[in-house]
């Protein structure tokens, strides 16, 4: 069952304080409305996993790994690999996390995440069958929140897709009917798509973007929406006890569309240059 | 049984515009709603919308409990939306599952802006929604029917909250997607909004959609809202006016 949350209680007496703050135009941090908070990507930093990521936007601190297996195929996709994603909200990241199975957070986090990924086809998941119906690889994304200071979705997805593009996974043959052999080689993932999630927050009258933890507690709403890297949109997701006005909805996606590009260029960027 | 769909090139839109169940493309399904339908509950609501076949109870505002959960400045609202083992064509496990999770949440999400809970401090009101038939829209659908189980319980609101999907089938942008066009739809996205405030309260989207798409089809979604928003005030009042009635039969039987 879903309940209303607790808001923290420091939250209440700044409240009024934060929300004039960002009707007029500021932020706690000095960030313009619509900037993001420094983002560090290091990639590669587990050996155990086939690929892993370490993101930091501003002091959000998200690490990936990435984990391949062989497995069964769904049903209703004989001929495609599997995609799992799980997130776990550590309780090294917050004083408010509770060891335990994912809450409602994680879940939707590990699921507008998910959406993202798969619904702009990010990876090919159709090359990573190997018997149709029968062996697959399995893909599993497990995000690890660390550090908990605000917008969690958009560091996750960052965080996601940079361990993705650098997971390497191993090669097979097919021997016979249901028979297969690894190569003794790997490849990387079949990457076709770099889907970014932008989230906004609305806060007393105004939008901002990349919402701190303190913007957060306070905002009446948050909306996230996910560009793929031709511009369409592939996921959203409205969250939070308020309400946004189409008007509004209108004015973010134009915005995501535009931030989204400046932030994939960030990511590949950083992608490529830890691989060399 | 609805006809399956063997490979990709089945089309589900047909060149004259009509879709799969004989709809048009900005057409909803047919509606039923009643009020009242649960004699424990405090409030309660019954919808049909195509087969789905949902119904949804309210309890409260009533003592939190256990007491810890409550809230000093308002009541806390709880919702669950939970899928009956036979309501889909495949049996599914009564667990709770994640996807049954995430809806609970934005189902709640879709009714806080609406229920005016600094009313009742300390107390809960729980949203108990149960989805015995499922059709696509589950979602949308238990929303417009909590509403009215929230305003069948007396408990006062902003405004109704109505909900309603649109999905991209063969290229289209359809309304009120049914079963199989939701499975091999191109894109979903369900919306709720308080027609009165003319404010959205549930939106989430998976799928590919231009901006112009997205906007189109927001666009479609909240018209319908509007639509249903007036079906569900005619429920309301039809409950009302059964009562009239049956004290009026009752009052003459003392004369």
């Amino acid at each position: 069952m879903s309940a209303t949350p607790q808001l923290s209680p420091i939250a209440k007496m700044e409240r009024r304080t934060l929300i004039d703050l960002i009707e007029s135009g500021k932020r706690l941090d000095g960030r313009s409305p619509f900037d993001y908070r420094p983002i560090k990507v290091r990639t590669g930093i587990i050996e155990k996993a086939n690929g892993s990521s370490f993101v930091e936007l501003g002091k959000t601190k998200v690490m990936v790994g990435v984990k391949v297996e062989l497995g069964e195929p769904f049903e209703d996709t004989p001929d495609q690999g599997v995609l799992t994603v799980n997130v776990e909200l550590v309780p090294l990241a917050s004083p408010t996390f509770e060891p335990g199975p994912p809450n409602e957070n994680a879940i939707e986090l590990a699921r507008v995440v998910d959406r993202g990924l798969r619904e702009s086809e990010a990876i090919g998941l159709g090359e990573l069958c190997l018997i149709p119906g029968k062996k697959v690889q399995v893909i599993f994304i497990d995000i690890y929140v660390l550090d908990y200071d605000g917008n969690l979705i958009d560091s996750s997805a960052l965080a996601s897709l940079a361990a993705l593009l650098t997971s390497r996974v191993p090669k097979y043959t097919v021997k016979g009917e249901d028979k297969i052999e690894a190569k003794g080689e790997d490849a990387p993932l079949p990457i076709k798509n770099y889907p970014i999630a932008v989230t906004a927050a609305k806060i007393g009258g105004s939008v901002i973007l990349d919402p701190s933890y303190e913007e957060e507690q306070v905002m009446d709403a948050r909306l996230t929406i996910t560009v793929d890297k031709d511009d369409k949109i592939c996921a959203a997701q409205k969250g939070g006890l308020g309400t946004f006005h189409p008007s509004e909805v209108d004015s973010i996606i134009d915005r995501a569309i535009s931030k989204s590009s400046e932030l994939r260029s960030k990511l590949l960027e950083a992608v490529k240059a830890g691989e060399s | 049984m609805p006809r399956s769909i063997q490979n990709k090139s089945d089309r589900l839109i047909g060149k004259d515009g009509i879709r799969v169940d004989g709809r048009r493309l900005d057409e909803l399904r047919p509606i039923k709603m009643e009020v009242g339908i649960l004699d424990k509950a405090d409030g309660s609501a019954y919808i049909e919308q195509g087969k789905n076949k949902i119904m949804v109870a309210v309890f409260g505002p009533r003592e939190a409990h256990p007491k810890h959960v409550a809230l000093t400045d308002r009541a806390v609202l709880r919702c669950r939306y939970h899928m009956a083992p036979f309501s889909t064509e495949e049996r599914r496990s009564p667990a709770p599952s994640r996807r049954d999770m995430e809806l609970s949440k934005v189902i709640r999400e879709a009714l806080e802006p609406a229920v005016i809970s600094q009313l009742y401090p300390r107390t809960t009101i729980d949203v108990f929604a149960e989805i015995l038939q499922s059709d696509g829209g589950t979602r949308c659908a238990s929303i417009t029917a909590a509403s009215l189980a929230l305003a069948d319980a007396g408990i006062p609101m902003r405004d109704m909250v109505a909900a309603c999907a649109v999905g991209k089938v063969d290229g289209e942008i359809v309304l009120d997607p049914c079963d199989i066009e939701d499975k091999n739809g191109e894109a979903d996205l369900p919306v709720a909004i308080m027609p009165n405030l003319g404010m959205i309260t549930l939106l989430q989207m998976d799928g590919k959609l231009s901006k112009e798409e997205f906007e189109r089809g927001l666009n479609m979604a909240i018209k319908a809202c509007v639509e249903i928003h007036g079906r569900q005030r005619e429920a309301l009042k039809n409950k009302y006016l059964e009562i009239e009635r049956s004290m009026e039969e009752y009052g003459g039987e003392e004369q």
